[in-house]
């Protein structure tokens, strides 16, 4: 017996622990990586540099801001091995609806110029905006939940009818002529003397909110656990349908801040706005390291995801790289991403 | 070293001696960041033998079978195969020597059918080079006869018992010409017919001159079956042995290095009022009409055979499958559970059968593992999870378990199954119950470890905790309960005391 106590002693001390590094310090070097390859080819191509360039560094986080914050949605939905390909569609949809809101009196093709509701107070329009977000993605996680169709079935769907719905709303017309106090929201202010566009602000607050939610709260231990073995997950007594509802709502939510920031920097809205986001966002994620299979990802790895993605579609500019191209390589890294992720943790399983 | 194709030619022009050792492998050692998984291994397989491998959980057999079958690279050893030297770069080229292992987790294609999983990549083919479905058939039909085995060729793999699926990937293994068969605890989920049919299996294999590898937990089949048996103990080779000239005890000892007197520690505990009581429960088509209580402190084993509904019922107990009609009554109020939660919130925990399906969090850590139940109902202020406290929690419950890690926050993949048990335990011990329903709690656990449970099991009645056992293993129900209840297609057929209760009553009662 006395042998068995001694083993038991070194049990959770006794066994040498392996050091690990947290997975976002691979993907840091990566997106450390692209940003030299393109300072070396600045100075070689064009003779100058990419990142002492204090406007394109405002154009990267700009263009990031708003994917970064469908992003984040997804990550948590793609953590609980679902997925949202609906993001886009309802950046469009309610782009054009929280701009209705937001419009100015002298223009009179108003939406609710007849119903008198012009120059309103901007919060309105993102209460408005962030409501209807919320409820979509609600939708899609009461059809998840109830019927329990996959997921990429459910938000198919809904991709495709909130794309319609957007064109519906005003029968293909941009929604135009918005409120100052309404686009102030998707304007820079200057900080230091670097410009800084807001929804980069909303950008980081909200992913220091879902950082948050996802590490310290017992929201984000559920979503894991649902992600990682949703059977298990039931038998530990978590209602599995109540915490979907939740992370789709959540993500519905976002991208209505997402839809707003958009109109507000357009300083307008069109039914075609957001074609193409979810996938950015689908791309962000699992370029910083989150799983489609579930159960595995964070939000720090989709924000450096997202920069790496705004990086290269900026750094192929600045190098005078052909649109087409940009478009090429971009598939080539989405897919270089996962496959060097696969890789890596096919070594720590073996390990 | 000699080339696979070599390797074949030799085989096939019958040169190779038919006496002594099939396999031969020494001077082995395999390292784990942090664990050394083998140091110094010796194993050797005659031919036309079964040879079984015994040891803890953590002890290498599987890591061993794993390097045997090409799975995992050794960092240095010899290996001969049938008297040649040979070095294996991965299964399909460890299976074109001649090595095939059928593993613990079936590896078959559910949707497609016997035939076409066991000839998969080898289709016989027309002229045209398409399927010949007729011969496909012709050719498993004739494989089953010669391995006693009754299936259709032409159903789908998805419909069988797991049992027969077993048989599948056996004669799967058989059909690639193999002289050498790991299997890794083959009867686990199997009935006790299912065994028989398997063992008839194994004697005709080795009858055809094959050496066959077999790890097993159950020392009753180490006796039945097996010819010669090697022993390990955390990665070091102890010895191996006729079977004919050790006993139980000595294998035991060889095994945990040291002796255990009592394997089944219950202890004599007052057993108080009526904690659950179960009316008329029944799940349509699934189990009918069982009624029982089990009071505070009490242990109630129950028994039947797989399939009987045992895990059901204790699923509709706690509310996985909710019940169809029947109460539920805790502490003499009844009670509607129709979730796992509600259970939880009327102080149940219940560890499940199947440790990868509904056990563990694979991908996360054993702290996330540990604690994912408690947050239900504690820890927790305003959403936010009290970390710290919990995290001091959960590692303090660990070390009273003696889970082997080097820290909480290693993947719980990376455990062996008896430790997973553990961290799975420790996570219903910490909602703190007050009744605790157990399903197969040591299936595949070695000895050490399976004793700690019990121990900790009568602990836990002793503190008034009404716990419900279910176990395939007749001496844990008959060492551990208080009372056993025997199941039998879908129905209560009997109670026995502890003092009435041996392994004939049971049986007499569990098939009818």
């Amino acid at each position: 017996m006395s042998d068995n106590t001694q083993q038991a002693g070194k049990s959770l001390t006794g066994l040498k622990s392996v050091r690990r590094w947290p997975p976002e310090v691979s993907i840091l070097l990566v997106l450390l990586g692209i940003v030299l390859v393109f300072e070396i080819l600045g100075w070689i191509l064009i003779g100058e540099s990419f990142v002492a360039n204090k406007q394109r560094i405002s154009i990267i986080v700009l263009q990031v801001a708003v994917t970064g914050i469908i992003a984040i949605g997804v990550t948590q939905v793609i953590i609980t091995g679902g997925v949202d390909l609906s993001s886009g569609s309802m950046v469009g949809f309610i782009a054009m609806v929280a701009a209705s809101f937001a419009q100015v009196a002298t223009n009179e093709r108003a939406v609710f110029l007849s119903q008198g509701w012009v120059d309103l107070n901007p919060l309105w329009a993102i209460a408005v905006g962030l409501a209807l977000g919320a409820l979509l993605g609600w939708v899609n996680g009461i059809i998840i939940a109830k019927t329990k169709i996959p997921p990429f079935i459910a938000t198919l769907g809904m991709m495709v009818s909130a794309r319609g719905l957007a064109k519906w709303y005003t029968l293909g017309q941009p929604v135009a002529l918005l409120t100052d106090s309404f686009s102030w929201f998707g304007h820079s202010f200057q900080f230091l003397g670097f410009p800084v566009p807001r929804p980069v602000i909303v950008f980081l607050i909200v992913a220091v909110v879902f950082h948050i939610l996802l590490t310290y709260t017992r929201y984000g231990k559920f979503t894991y656990a649902i992600g990682a073995n949703p059977q298990a997950a039931r038998v530990s007594g978590i209602n599995i349908g109540n915490h979907l509802v939740k992370v789709y709502t959540f993500a519905g939510l976002l991208s209505g801040l997402a839809a707003v920031m958009t109109a507000a920097r357009a300083e307008s809205a069109q039914p075609g706005m957001g074609v193409g986001y979810e996938l950015d966002a689908i791309a962000s994620c699992v370029i910083g390291g989150t799983s489609l299979a579930g159960g595995v990802g964070r939000i720090t790895g989709t924000f450096i995801g997202t920069i790496i993605l705004g990086v290269v579609t900026s750094g192929f500019t600045f190098l005078k790289v052909g649109a087409y191209y940009q478009e090429i390589v971009k598939g080539v890294i989405i897919v270089a991403a996962v496959v060097i992720d696969q890789y890596r943790q096919n070594k720590r399983r073996k390990a | 070293m000699i080339s696979p194709s070599t390797m074949q030619a030799v085989r096939e022009s019958g040169a190779v001696p038919a006496a002594g050792y099939v396999l031969e492998v020494e001077h082995v050692r395999k390292e784990f960041p942090g664990v050394l998984a083998l140091d110094d291994v010796h194993f050797k397989l005659r031919r036309g033998t079964v040879h079984a491998l015994m040891g803890e959980n953590g002890a290498g057999k599987s890591t061993l079978m794993k390097i045997i079958a090409g799975i995992y690279t050794p960092d240095s050893g010899t290996f001969k195969l049938r008297g040649q030297d040979i070095r294996l770069k991965s299964p399909l080229d460890a299976l074109e020597n001649g090595i095939a292992m059928i593993h613990q987790e079936l590896n078959l294609m559910g949707p497609m059918t016997v035939a076409e999983n066991i000839w998969i990549r080898r289709e016989p083919t027309n002229r045209f080079g398409l399927i010949n479905h007729a011969e496909m058939r012709r050719k498993t039909e004739e494989l089953f006869k010669r391995l006693n085995i009754e299936l259709d060729p032409g159903v789908e793999v998805g419909s069988l018992s797991v049992a027969n699926r077993q048989m599948v990937e056996i004669a799967k293994a058989v059909s690639f010409n193999s002289d050498v068969l790991i299997m890794d605890e083959p009867t686990s989920a199997l009935t006790e017919k299912e065994v028989a049919h398997l063992f008839r299996i194994i004697h005709a294999l080795k009858d055809q001159g094959k050496g066959i590898i077999y790890i097993t937990h159950k020392m009753s089949e180490l006796f039945e079956i097996a010819d010669e048996v090697s022993v390990f103990r955390d990665g070091k080779y102890i010895a191996t042995k006729l079977s004919t000239e050790v006993t139980r005890d000595d294998i035991i000892r060889m095994m945990v290095g040291r002796e255990i007197t009592q394997m089944f520690p219950k202890e004599e505990v007052p057993i108080g009022k009526v904690k659950l009581s179960v009316k008329g429960l029944t799940l349509k088509g699934v189990f009918h009409d069982v009624s029982f209580d089990v009071r505070e402190g009490e242990i109630l084993g129950i028994a039947g055979l797989v399939g009987s509904g045992r895990s059901n019922i204790a699923e509709t107990i706690f509310g996985v499958t909710p019940a169809s009609a029947g109460t539920i009554e805790i502490d003499g109020k009844q009670i509607s559970i129709t979730s796992p939660s509600i259970a939880m919130k009327n102080g149940m925990a219940f560890l499940t059968e199947d440790r990868k399906d509904t056990g563990c969090f694979l991908l996360l850590d054993i702290q996330d593992n540990t604690q994912m139940a408690v947050l239900q109902s504690r820890y927790v202020n305003y959403g936010f999870v009290q970390q710290s406290r919990l995290s001091k929690d959960s590692e303090a419950m660990a070390q009273t378990l003696r889970v082997r890690t080097p820290d909480m926050h290693e993947p719980i993949m990376n455990l062996s199954g008896g430790n997973q048990q553990k961290v799975l335990i420790a996570r219903w011990l910490l909602t703190q119950p007050r009744i605790l329903i157990l399903d197969e709690p040591t299936r595949g656990i070695d000895v050490g470890a399976k004793a700690e449970i019990h121990r900790l099991v009568s602990q836990l009645a002793g503190q008034g905790v009404a716990v419900i056992m279910i176990s395939s293993e007749m001496p844990e129900v008959l060492g551990m309960s208080d009372r056993i209840m025997v199941v039998h297609e879908g129905r209560v057929t009997g109670f026995l005391d502890r003092k009435d209760a041996n392994q004939v009553k049971i049986m007499e009662l569990a098939a009818h």
